[in-house]
């Protein structure tokens, strides 16, 4: 099954003349670890919001998980993106005001699935956190007082508990230095492939591209 | 449920800054159920003026002329009546018990009212309270003098003390009764009504000041001695007015019409009560204007929460995309606003209450020592729920404003964290 489907998308701004972004055809199917590069202003951040379900395409086809959510209503979106999807961004990826578990449980509120799938949802946190080599004692730490990495770490947990299909990084290891970098790489891979989720990564920094068996240059898939 | 603890541990993440809406909003509502206590106490108050009397009587005119000048002792009486008619009401058979008063006469602005002992024993205020002295006794010779506890504290006087009343109600009387001064026999405890401000006497004391006087005047080389008046019969001719009380009070509306139909004179009786209950009504208007008044600072504590919220939004925007990317629809977003001015609005209410509870439990002593008025406690009642529910209302209402603006924001922002 295609986890992403694209056909003849076209997005436009409200008021602005020329669409931003312009694709013909992309797809990802289920599994897959792609990278999508582009310079900033490129459209990544319309894309990724068009792919999450925040947007809608004005023109042309858009199948999440096999379902048209070019005309699904927003609220069905939402449910898509919290039934199906991971998100991580690229810093602050943590409500303050949450202990860490409780940041890593946040979707199994907006979404049965999710909570169903993860079984029991405490120890199914725990376990990916330790999986993410955060010690069980940081547990009790406010998430303020986590490094960067640490708080990166803890933002794949909440993208990957309840086994969603697709996961989403926008820039997520900007904030990292290089070690931590291909460290934080490598566990996402490993527990994204251990619940069989497609990563779809985007950043401008091509040196991580290696990392990557398919990877997509924004400027050549968008036409517009 | 996700919403509400996240909401709770939202505000509790920002409890300083929130402290102070909750804080001010606390304080319109306190000051809204104080103002709503107040009145409730002012009036229960000013209806227990007069209480375990049946009827006041004196000569006819209005019902509350009758009222202001036989018991707030404010204006003067049109008309006395005669001590016959009185003798014959107080005997009949309906009649229990009566008090005669006699007005006309002030010491330093203060009203002079005289009567008998009978006073002491059958005034009630309040919840059926007696009279009370703080110091010294009753009328036991005709030249004492009982003060009320604010002219005693006020003009600083003792057991003991000579006071020479004035003829007439004015502040500053020329004509006094200089020759027939009288003796501070006895203080009264504070009660809270007028008669705080009255310097009682007895009949035979008004009678004998006035023995050489004809017309409001003294006679000119016709002086009598105080011994001397002492010893001249000092039976009223007239009284101002008297009190009331009946065997039954189910007979009360029976004598009130024999009282009006009295042929001899006219009469006029009045069942305090309704009196009271009417005088109110008309002086009563202040309490719209309170209750406008404190509706308007509720808002202002509310604004003051709307400007909270609102300047929050900023600081808040990563937490709304976080929201948004873990499946949380705009609506959602919308109703952590709403959840969030919810929660300051009730927490508000409650402090407020119980600083309106606080604040009565503490002035009870103190207003009881001053001046003689036993407040009742401070406790919830059906009426403060509707307030409740108002404070709760507006708070969702304010809070439309800063959740549209979030919610417009996270459509537009998504996933995008902007901070």
């Amino acid at each position: 099954m295609n986890v992403i489907e694209l056909r003849e998308l076209r997005f436009r701004w409200p008021g602005q003349a020329r669409a931003v972004l312009a694709i013909p055809q992309l797809t990802l199917q289920a599994g897959e670890h792609v990278f999508l590069r582009g310079p900033s202003g490129s459209g990544k951040t319309t894309l990724l919001n068009l792919l999450a379900g925040i947007l809608k395409p004005q023109q042309g086809e858009l199948h999440l998980l096999g379902q048209p959510a070019h005309r699904l209503r927003a609220a069905a979106r939402d449910r898509l993106r919290a039934d199906h999807m991971g998100v991580i961004f690229q810093q602050f990826n943590l409500l303050p005001y949450l202990s860490l578990l409780d940041n890593v449980l946040l979707p199994c509120h907006f979404s049965a699935r999710r909570r169903q799938q993860a079984g029991n949802v405490q120890a199914s946190a725990r376990h990916l956190l330790a999986h993410l080599q955060l010690e069980p004692a940081l547990l009790q730490r406010s998430v303020t007082e986590l490094s960067v990495g640490q708080q990166q770490r803890v933002a794949v947990a909440r993208a990957l508990i309840g086994r969603p299909e697709l996961v989403i990084a926008d820039e997520p290891t900007s904030a990292l230095d290089a070690d931590s970098r291909d460290r934080f790489l490598e566990l996402l891979f490993h527990e994204a492939d251990a619940q069989h989720s497609t990563i779809l990564f985007v950043s401008h920094d091509a040196r991580i591209a290696r990392h990557f068996p398919r990877v997509l240059e924004l400027n050549e898939v968008n036409q517009a | 449920m996700i919403l509400l603890k996240l909401t709770w541990y939202s505000l509790w993440n920002r409890r300083a800054s929130l402290l102070l809406t909750v804080l001010s909003i606390a304080i319109s509502v306190a000051l809204l159920l104080g103002v709503e206590y107040i009145r409730k106490e002012a009036r229960h108050s000013f209806m227990n003026t007069l209480s375990g009397t049946d009827l006041v009587v004196g000569a006819r005119s209005g019902p509350i002329q009758l009222l202001l000048y036989s018991v707030f002792r404010i204006g003067n009486a049109t008309n006395n009546i005669s001590w016959d008619s009185y003798q014959h009401f107080a005997r009949h058979r309906l009649v229990d018990w009566t008090v005669p008063l006699s007005l006309g006469d002030s010491h330093r602005g203060y009203r002079v009212l005289g009567t008998n002992n009978d006073y002491f024993r059958h005034y009630r205020h309040g919840d059926r309270q007696a009279l009370a002295l703080a110091a010294g006794k009753e009328f036991t010779g005709i030249y004492d003098a009982v003060l009320g506890a604010e002219v005693a504290r006020k003009l600083g006087y003792q057991v003991g003390d000579a006071i020479v009343v004035a003829h007439g109600a004015g502040a500053t009387s020329f004509t006094e009764h200089g020759n027939k001064p009288f003796t501070v026999a006895g203080i009264l405890k504070p009660t809270g009504t007028p008669v705080d401000r009255t310097v009682h006497v007895p009949l035979e004391g008004i009678e004998a000041i006035h023995v050489d006087w004809k017309a409001g005047a003294p006679v000119p080389g016709f002086e009598v001695s105080a011994e001397r008046a002492a010893r001249m019969d000092l039976q009223p001719v007239a009284i101002t007015a008297f009190l009331v009380g009946l065997k039954t009070r189910s007979a009360a509306f029976r004598l009130q019409r024999e009282i009006n139909d009295y042929p001899r004179e006219a009469l006029l009786a009045t069942v305090p009560g309704i009196a009271l209950a009417e005088l109110w009504r008309a002086i009563g208007q202040f309490e719209v204007i309170l209750r406008i008044i404190t509706v308007f600072v509720l808002i202002a504590g509310l604004l003051g929460m709307l400007t909270t919220l609102l300047s929050t939004l900023n600081e808040r925007r990563r937490e709304m995309a976080i929201l948004r990317a873990v499946g949380a629809h705009p609506r959602q977003v919308f109703l952590l606003f709403v959840l969030e001015a919810l929660i300051l609005a009730v927490l508000g209410t409650l402090l407020g209450a119980v600083l309106v509870m606080l604040g009565v439990q503490l002035a009870q002593p103190w207003v009881a020592a001053e001046y003689g008025l036993h407040l009742r406690s401070w406790l919830p009642q059906a009426g403060d729920g509707l307030l409740l529910l108002l404070v709760a209302g507006l708070a969702v209402i304010f809070s439309i404003i800063p959740g549209m603006i979030a919610y417009r924001r996270s459509l537009q922002d998504g996933l995008t964290v902007r901070i």
